[in-house]
């Protein structure tokens, strides 16, 4: 049985790779500037509809929270469900066995 | 035939004659009565003769919606240029002006995306 079939899904996507480093790079974005980013500085074409569902996948699995501050949504990027991939497999280990 | 006007819908003109010349620096061109509001127009002090800014009025009911959705996803409205994009957001800032987005170099140009305090957000960019 699976725990986190979200999580990897989410992760499963270069583009929602690539949102999680512009995140990493600025936390708390607005779609406006993530679309820009995304087109801008990474040659992407998606459709803003496109990044707001992959924006939609990303906070079903946990990594992306958005935040309502006065008229406007701001994204956040929440690295914390990250921690059951090595909780699962961890990587404490100095030498890979033979 | 060509472009010597351009608008941005506003919530209050007074209020938004006051933050377009106060505080972005735009100066007063126009301002002649029409019934319950006035056509009133800020041109760039760079360029005085060029295109004119229309503050109009947001009374009909479409454009609350409109504005709405748009700053929720934080698009700007419109964009005006700029020399120098990280210094004017450290003026504006300054001045008490909010930012949705702060000075971001998207490769060929540098934006930064402010509140007008009307219902609009609005684009600064400087070409590199």
């Amino acid at each position: 049985m699976d725990a986190d079939p979200d999580l990897f899904k989410a992760l499963g996507d270069a583009t929602r790779r690539i949102i999680l480093d512009e995140l990493t790079d600025k936390d708390g974005q607005t779609l406006f500037e993530i679309c820009g980013r995304l087109t801008m500085k990474h040659g992407l074409a998606s459709s803003r509809q496109a990044i707001s569902q992959h924006l939609a996948v990303l906070e079903q699995a946990g990594l992306v929270r958005s935040r309502r501050q006065g008229r406007y949504k701001f994204h956040h990027i929440d690295t914390r469900p990250l921690r059951s991939i090595i909780e699962r497999w961890p990587i404490d280990r100095e030498e890979p066995n033979p | 035939m060509r472009i010597n006007i351009t608008s941005v819908f506003v919530d209050d003109q007074a209020k938004a004659l006051a933050f377009y010349t106060e505080k972005l620096g735009f100066i007063k061109k126009t301002d002649v009565p029409t019934g319950a509001a006035r056509w009133l127009t800020v041109v760039s002090p760079a360029d005085p003769d060029g295109v004119e800014l229309l503050l109009e009025p947001d009374g009909h009911p479409a454009a609350g919606p409109f504005k709405k959705a748009l700053a929720a996803d934080g698009i700007p409205f419109t964009q005006f240029a700029v020399d120098d994009v990280y210094a004017e957001v450290e003026r504006l800032k300054g001045l008490g002006v909010e930012f949705t987005q702060d000075a971001t170099d998207m490769g060929p140009v540098v934006t930064a995306v402010l509140d007008d305090t009307c219902g609009n957000l609005i684009q600064l960019a400087t070409m590199k």
